[in-house]
């Protein structure tokens, strides 16, 4: 495994290019959260015509709820959440500008198209490290949606941030080929169920 | 044998107590059970998550930040002596007075949605618990308590087989459960396996077992014995750590039996993820 590709935010086309499935990578700079109850509300903002609270244009979306922090303290812990949950939201979201996604597990067919259309990318966090993602988040300011608490959109100012690229601009998939190289099972492999948490 | 009296205020420090530690501190024999996979995990991608989830547990601990932040439900198990009287208070209404106590002092993320088909407005406390109560011999009262996370609950399964399908249905319904999952349930995983029963007892099973030590086995040979079969099985599988390919799918598979209708093989699984947070208090 190679040293990590240090990214800052938002990404241009010629960056996202120079990426491969399996890279790992760090983001620093501005990436802005949202989960399910954002998602929702912004397309609904979008289907409307109305203007959308935050401007996607290149920009990097982290799917994360993260609990409350203590007195003092930026944020608390701060994991990434299944990312198959916002499937659905994912294409309108690219057609915003959207180039980058933060998330967990993996992604549907659709999406994975959707990303390589788009020519974006789609990374994983290691999921269940909130503490460890924790320190490098420098900022965290609510920018829309307050009354969705720990779902409230979260401009996040950060550094070094890790993460592992699973779905890049070329339509290749990190976990269907993950788990083929691995396998010596000789069972056929179904799609991965389409529900999640 | 005299009834012994428990207040119900030592019921709801004690859950707050619980919600706290086990939030914070992953339980010694899972983060050993991790530290092992780290020695034969083929995948170097793989070696790097699991450091990954070995610091974050370093950094919880001495930090005093959740393990995850996704804090879950809370799920109480509690073994009631049937010589206990508990006093001042009703004994559900303590329990749930200790998770309003232990999120909001904590810190913890209030993860509860009232009304799961419409509204789904935050109860603001994690109230309420998802509390199991079993009348046991003796005077003691003993709490089991998990905050169990949404990704690998929401891959819970269950099925009723043919009642001659036998053990192979077995594992073929685990081995699919956990092929189909992905990394949703965030692995290496630890997975609770109910067989028999009804429907409920099955998967009531799945979830207890899951408060078993890693590398324990079933008093029942057989039963062990199709244990370390699922475990190799699920393992051959190459999802890998957060499923990005890999031979750590999960840390250990547990089972739990119960006696079937004859017209049934009723199988569950519920899932936990690497940050299999449990933690137990006996009063």
């Amino acid at each position: 495994m190679g040293a990590s590709i240090a990214l800052t935010t938002p990404l241009t086309d010629a960056v996202i290019d120079g990426l491969k499935v399996g890279d790992h990578v760090t983001f620093s700079g501005v990436i802005y959260t949202a989960r399910d109850a954002a998602h929702k509300r912004l397309i609904e903002l979008t289907k409307k015509g109305e203007p959308l609270p935050i401007d996607l244009t290149g920009q990097v979306i982290y799917y994360v709820g993260p609990t409350p922090p203590r007195p003092g303290a930026v944020i608390g812990s701060a994991g990434p959440t299944t990312a198959m949950r916002l499937d659905p939201y994912t294409e309108p979201m690219l057609e915003l500008g959207l180039k980058g996604i933060i998330g967990k597990g993996g992604r549907g067919p659709a999406v994975r198209e959707a990303i390589k259309n788009h020519h974006a990318l789609y990374c994983i966090a290691v999921g269940g490290t909130g503490a460890l993602l924790n320190r490098h988040i420098k900022k965290a300011e609510v920018v829309a949606f307050e009354d969705l608490g720990t779902e409230a959109i979260r401009r996040l100012e950060v550094e070094g941030f890790p993460a592992i690229v699973v779905n890049d601009c070329r339509g290749n998939d990190l976990l269907e080929e993950g788990k083929l190289q691995y396998r010596t099972s000789e069972r056929p492999i179904p799609a991965v169920k389409a529900l999640g948490g | 044998m005299a009834i012994r009296e428990i207040d119900a205020a030592a019921i709801t420090d004690a859950v707050a107590k619980l919600a706290v530690e086990a939030t914070h501190f992953l339980p010694e024999d899972v983060e050993g059970a991790i530290r092992s996979a780290r020695a034969t995990e083929r995948s170097p991608l793989g070696v790097q998550i699991i450091d990954e989830i070995l610091e974050n547990a370093e950094i919880a601990r001495t930090r005093m930040l959740p393990l995850c932040q996704d804090t879950g439900s809370a799920v109480v198990h509690v073994e009631i002596g049937q010589d206990v009287h508990v006093t001042g208070g009703f004994i559900i209404d303590a329990i749930n007075e200790g998770i309003r106590k232990g999120y909001g002092e904590g810190f913890l993320r209030k993860s509860i949605a009232a009304r799961p088909f419409s509204a789904r407005t935050n109860t603001n406390d994690n109230t309420p618990g998802i509390i199991h109560t079993e009348i046991v011999p003796g005077d003691r009262v003993k709490m089991l308590f998990m905050p169990k996370g949404g990704g690998c609950e929401n891959m819970s399964r269950y099925q009723n087989f043919l009642p001659g399908m036998g053990k192979q249905a077995v594992i073929d319904f685990v081995c699919e459960t956990v092929d189909m999952s992905g990394g949703n349930p965030c692995p290496p995983l630890v997975i609770g396996v109910g067989i028999g029963g009804t429907a409920e007892k099955a998967m009531t099973m799945a979830k207890h077992s899951l408060f078993r030590k890693i590398g324990s086995r079933h008093a029942d040979e057989e039963v062990a014995a199709l244990e370390d079969e699922l475990l190799e099985a699920v393992n051959a599988l190459g999802v890998g750590p957060q499923a990005v390919g890999g031979s750590t799918t999960a840390l250990d598979v547990f089972v739990d039996t119960y006696p079937t209708h004859i017209t049934a093989l009723p199988v569950a699984v519920n899932i936990q993820c690497h940050s299999a947070r449990t933690k137990e208090a006996i009063l």
